[in-house]
């Protein structure tokens, strides 16, 4: 890659004293969208977590557009325009649809998609139907519509997104598949880490397979899907 | 097969919205019933309810002909319901096998006693335990750094250690991965089976319902709409309306 | 009516202070989790500097005096965010109690200062321009400055409101406090969020320390007197809660207003009832709702496996056991009675850790017990003329009794309500043996507590002290491996399954709570006699402090660290106060480096040391 938006070098990092990542490495071009797989606990969520600044990298480098960020802190590396939307929702619950998007309002930048709540709310027609709703009283589907427009609220150009589809209904997924293409479509590059194939791959062009804290396949998501043996040996499906 | 739970007219609203609205249904010994639903559609509304942690507006829960409506969730526990919890919940300062013990202490009434060493209580039948979810190998490991779905299985032994006629299993494969869910439901069916115990188990992944379920049940609104085997459900057009979509997001299975 | 319409206005003017340290408090604890101790000191310290800048720039004019009241709240706004800067900032991450602890020893800290800079006299502020008459009110005067007094609660409460609710920082503020991490993760920069929300809550603390100015004399005693009605207040109002602060505020003013009137010397019972009868209904205050969601679980530190003690540990216990045996014979009066004060505080510590460590209740009022213990006997003794072995009976009984009336609204609570109750319900009892001075003397205390006629020895109260404190430590120990200290751990580790195995979790905790209680009396007993006096010092809040050094520093994961922490740390105030005057300041330091220090806890970084040596054991 000539130029990559985010890449990731010989990245360790400990959880307490478990090794977690073990050198990860891997490179995303500008407007890709990546599917991040792999069993429990191979470490998708702490190569999230310790890009976004949130895990202490102990060894390796990690740069977003030709800057290292390694070592920085989360909200430094956020507004460099580094979104992330972390598994579990985690929405302010007391704070309304309107309160939520405004905790993650920065100023534009001019090499990404700037985004307004209207906006959002056409991309996400739910949300714009509960403006004043404390994140509370939404049901996980909305929350997790809710999560990811208030990091767009940040007007990023790479969003980490983590296990979006979990403890999601079928039909919910769907809309979620749809609206992350969508933001394919504007230019916006997206990491997805994902136990759900299926999903992963409806939105995803590329695939890396992590397992014990390495990336041991990084290819066509095609390639994944329909090579069996990849599949059985690093992921047992 | 005999009626374990029997669930008739149960609601519950909070602040005015119904969350759940008049539910009725049944599960029988050795019958895998799973409770699927849109996000927000009161599944867990109605678990908590099951379960003691809620008390229902109207309705009843009648655990083998015995009523249990809106008893606390340790009585309901001694009368016979052992449950797993969507984000494990194993005591972390206890090996895998003191977790069980303490189970069982607490099944036999043994919680008051001030006298003996708690690790010396039970030994056989915990290790019984261990051995039928195939954790016995790691009894003396702590809890704390026990793999995900390993954590699992020691939840799944605790739940089992007051001999439930009833399993609750609150969305038992989240957070895990595609194969540890195929087992970790394939365990909970076998045991099941095998004693009698009738399991209910909310799910997302329509790839473990359809291939574990007997039957399903749909929930949306707060309303039963849809009750069945799983291709009865699969191929309900209003579930797939509300819920299952055009199935692009699962798998083939079932 | 004259009198109800009187005293009610009194009760006002009194909440609004109450409610300016009151919310403070409350903002500061929502955004960064930390229970801020010293938040009466900075209410004593905006009195204090009030005073001083006021005379310096002349306030017999309102210009000056308004000027001085502003100035001294903004000062202390800058001393806060000194405090957060240098100690606060680094500790974040450690366990709640530690933070609790650190700010206590910021508490010792500014005590001394002001000690240093003010002097121990107090000090009369001067009268508010302006507000210096009285108005008639129903035939009565009635100052004028408790009118505005009455004001201000509402005015701040309104303008709090505003600022949370309409401006971009209340948002992030509040959005901080339920989720911090996630904030950051959206690119608001913490450090400054944090350090202004500490600011503008000592901001608060400052105002309300200045504006009591023309009301009551400065003094020394502000602080913990302070911070243990603000600590009432949000409890009964709801933590977090701003409205219920001021609703509470006012609750408890008009109860003192009253009370003061009514029940001179019970009015600290009284606010106590009235908390009891909101904690009933509402166990989380007026306002207060259930914590939940992702601030509820905080900082998750997994819990080590709790094991019985390996061999060299045991070695080590044995061997400790002989000295303790054998040296004391060849000791001088001077060494007997370190050594007995060291088992009597052992036994102290062990009781503490039953509680906090596998009961998982966090006390930081353990010295009500310990007191009650005390004063169970001593009373027995000045009274009832008991001798010596009826009087060693009555104080676990004492204690117990207490823990049994206390534990039974502690353990409806969890986490840092808990602990602010806790700590309630022991300076009620401290108050009640300081108040009720016909009983109990006052702060005279009780003396002649003697031993009987065979214990007088030193050597042979030593062995007295050794063999009951012993026996305690030995059935505390006994009870953690007991199958009901595995109950009691479920319950810790995983409450919702524990209820969902059928254990009933609030009676366990009870249980624990009181047994606790009980082997605290016992030490208090054991101590009353060796000192042959008690004073209510034996009941106040450096006492419990005292304790959860012994038990936080020696390691509340380990069943035998809080013993060593006991004999480390037994003899170290009585040292520091032989040393120097400012034992207080030196004391604070001590406590605020070694949690900045060692965040874990001495024995937790021995056992993350041992760890490493053995390799991961997992």
């Amino acid at each position: 890659m000539t130029n990559p938006l985010l890449s990731v070098r010989d990245l360790h990092a400990y959880y307490g004293r478990a090794h977690i990542l073990q050198g990860v490495s891997f490179a995303m071009a500008p407007g890709e969208v990546v599917a991040l797989v792999g069993r429990n606990g191979a470490g998708k969520s702490t190569t999230m977590k310790t890009i976004m600044g949130l895990v202490p990298v102990s060894s390796g480098d990690v740069a977003f557009n030709g800057q290292p960020i390694a070592g920085r802190e989360p909200f430094e590396i956020a507004r460099r325009g580094l979104g992330y939307v972390p598994e579990e929702r985690r929405i302010f619950s007391e704070l309304t649809v309107l309160e939520n998007l405004a905790v993650g309002e920065r100023p534009p930048r001019p090499d990404a998609p700037r985004w307004t709540p209207e906006q959002l709310f056409v991309l996400f027609p739910n949300l714009g139907r509960m403006r004043e709703r404390p994140g509370g009283q939404m049901s996980g589907g909305e929350q997790q519509m809710l999560t990811i427009a208030r990091t767009l609220m940040g007007n990023p150009k790479l969003v980490l997104l983590d296990e979006p589809s979990e403890g999601l209904a079928p039909v919910i997924i769907e809309e979620m598949a749809k609206a992350i293409l969508k933001l394919k479509t504007e230019g916006l590059s997206v990491l997805i880490c994902e136990q759900n194939l299926h999903f992963a791959r409806l939105v995803a062009s590329r695939a890396l397979v992590m397992e014990k804290g390495v990336i041991r396949f990084d290819g066509a998501m095609e390639t994944l899907m329909t090579d069996h043996s990849i599949r059985e040996r690093y992921l047992a499906v | 097969m005999s009626v374990v739970l029997e669930v008739s007219g149960l609601s519950k609203s909070f602040g005015g919205v119904q969350a759940v609205d008049g539910v009725s249904f049944a599960v029988s010994a050795g019958e895998l019933l799973a409770l699927i639903g849109p996000n927000g559609a009161g599944k867990t509304t109605c678990f908590n309810m099951l379960n003691g942690q809620l008390k229902p507006d109207s309705g009843e829960v009648a655990l083998a002909g015995r009523r249990i409506t809106g008893l606390p969730p340790r009585v309901v526990a001694r009368s016979g319901v052992g449950r797993t919890f969507q984000i494990t919940a194993t005591y972390g300062s206890m090996s895998v096998r003191e977790n069980v013990q303490t189970a069982l202490i607490a099944g036999h009434h043994g919680e008051w006693s001030l006298m003996g060493k708690a690790t010396d209580k039970h030994q056989a039948e915990a290790d019984a335990l261990l051995d039928l979810v195939g954790m016995r190998d790691q009894a003396a490991r702590a809890c704390g750094v026990l793999a995900y779905g390993d954590l699992k299985r020691v939840e799944l032994a605790v739940a089992l250690a007051n001999e439930p006629r009833l399993l609750l299993m609150d969305e038992p494969t989240a957070g895990m991965a595609p194969n540890e869910r195929i087992a970790l439901m394939d365990l909970a069916a076998e045991i099941a089976k095998s004693r009698s115990i009738a399991v209910l188990f909310t799910e997302h992944d329509m790839d473990v319902v359809f291939q574990h379920a007997d039957r399903v049940i749909v929930l949306d609104r707060g309303k039963l709409i849809a009750e069945g085997t799983a291709p009865e459900v699969r191929a309900n057009p209003q579930v797939q309306a509300v819920y299952l979509g055009t199935g692009t997001t699962y798998g083939a299975a079932g | 009516m004259e009198f109800l319409v009187i005293q009610s206005l009194n009760g006002l003017a009194s909440a609004s202070s109450l409610f300016l340290v009151a919310s403070g408090l409350s903002i500061i604890f929502g955004v960064t989790r930390i229970v801020n101790f010293a938040h009466g000191s900075f209410y004593m310290l905006g009195a204090y500097i009030a005073v001083t800048i006021i005379a310096a720039i002349g306030g017999q004019d309102a210009l000056g005096f308004w000027t001085g009241i502003l100035l001294a709240a903004l000062i202390v706004a800058l001393i806060g965010a000194l405090v957060e800067v240098v100690i606060l900032r680094r500790i974040y991450a450690a366990p709640e109690l530690f933070q609790l602890l650190a700010t206590f020893g910021v508490v010792l800290m500014i005590q001394d200062i002001t000690l240093a800079i003010w002097g121990p006299e107090d000090k009369l502020g001067p009268r508010a321009p302006g507000f210096r008459s009285f108005v008639m009110i129903m035939g009565s005067r009635f100052p004028s400055y408790e009118l505005f007094l009455i004001v201000v609660g509402p005015v701040v409460l309104l303008a709090l409101w505003l600022l949370f609710n309409r401006t971009r920082w209340g948002t992030l503020v509040r959005a901080a406090t339920l989720d911090r991490e996630m904030v950051g993760a959206l690119g608001v920069n913490q450090r400054l969020l944090f350090t202004s929300v500490f600011m503008f809550g000592s901001f608060l603390a400052g105002l309300g320390g200045a504006l009591q100015l023309p009301r009551e004399a400065v003094t020394l005693h502000m602080d913990l007197a302070m911070i243990t009605e603000v600590f009432v207040v949000v409890v009964v109002g709801g933590l977090g809660s701003i409205t219920g602060a001021y609703l509470a505020a006012v609750l408890i003013g008009l109860v003192h207003a009253f009370g003061i009137v009514l029940f001179p010397k019970s009015t600290l019972v009284l606010a106590f009832l009235v908390m009891a009868i909101v904690l009933v209904v509402k166990p989380y205050g007026l306002l207060g709702r259930k914590p939940s969601g992702h601030a509820a679980r905080g900082q998750a530190i997994p819990e080590p496996l709790l094991s019985p003690a390996d061999r060299p540990t045991k070695l080590l216990g044995a061997a400790v056991l002989a000295v303790l045996i054998l040296l004391p014979p060849f000791l001088g009066d001077y060494g007997v009675t370190f050594m007995t004060e060291l088992v009597i505080f052992a036994l102290f510590a062990a009781s503490l850790h039953f509680v906090m460590g596998p009961g998982g209740m966090h006390s930081f009022g353990h010295a009500a017990y310990f007191g009650l213990g005390a004063y169970g006997a001593a009373l027995a003794v000045q009274w009832l003329a008991a001798p010596m072995a009826v009087g060693l009976l009555i104080s676990p009984l004492a204690a117990g009794l207490a823990g049994l009336l206390f534990g039974w609204f502690c353990v409806r609570l969890s986490g840092v309500y808990l602990a602010m109750l806790t700590l309630a319900f022991a300076q009620i009892a401290w108050a009640t043996a300081f108040q009720w001075v016909e009983i109990t003397g006052g702060d005279n205390g009780i003396l002649g507590v003697w031993p009987s006629e065979w214990a007088k020895p030193k050597l042979v109260y030593f062995y007295l002290a050794l063999a009951l404190a012993g026996a305690g430590i030995m059935a505390l120990r006994h009870l953690i491996f007991s199958p009901f200290g595995f109950a009691l751990r479920a319950s810790r580790d995983a409450l919702l399954r524990a209820e969902a195995t059928g254990l009933n979790v609030q009676q366990l905790q009870w249980a624990g709570f009181t047994i606790a209680a009980v082997l605290a009396g016992l030490a208090g007993g054991l101590f009353a006699f060796f000192k042959g006096s008690v004073f209510p010092t034996y009941l106040s809040i450096p006492k419990s402090v005292d304790a959860l050094l012994m038990v936080l520093l020696g390691g509340v994961q380990t069943v035998s660290g809080p013993i060593a922490g006991a004999f480390v740390f037994a003899g170290l105030e009585e040292q520091l106060v032989r040393i120097t005057a400012y034992w207080r300041f030196v004391l604070g330091l001590i406590i605020v480096l070694l949690v900045m220090l060692f965040p874990k806890g001495l024995a937790g970084s021995v056992l993350a040391w041992r760890e490493r040596q053995s390799g991961d054991r997992s």
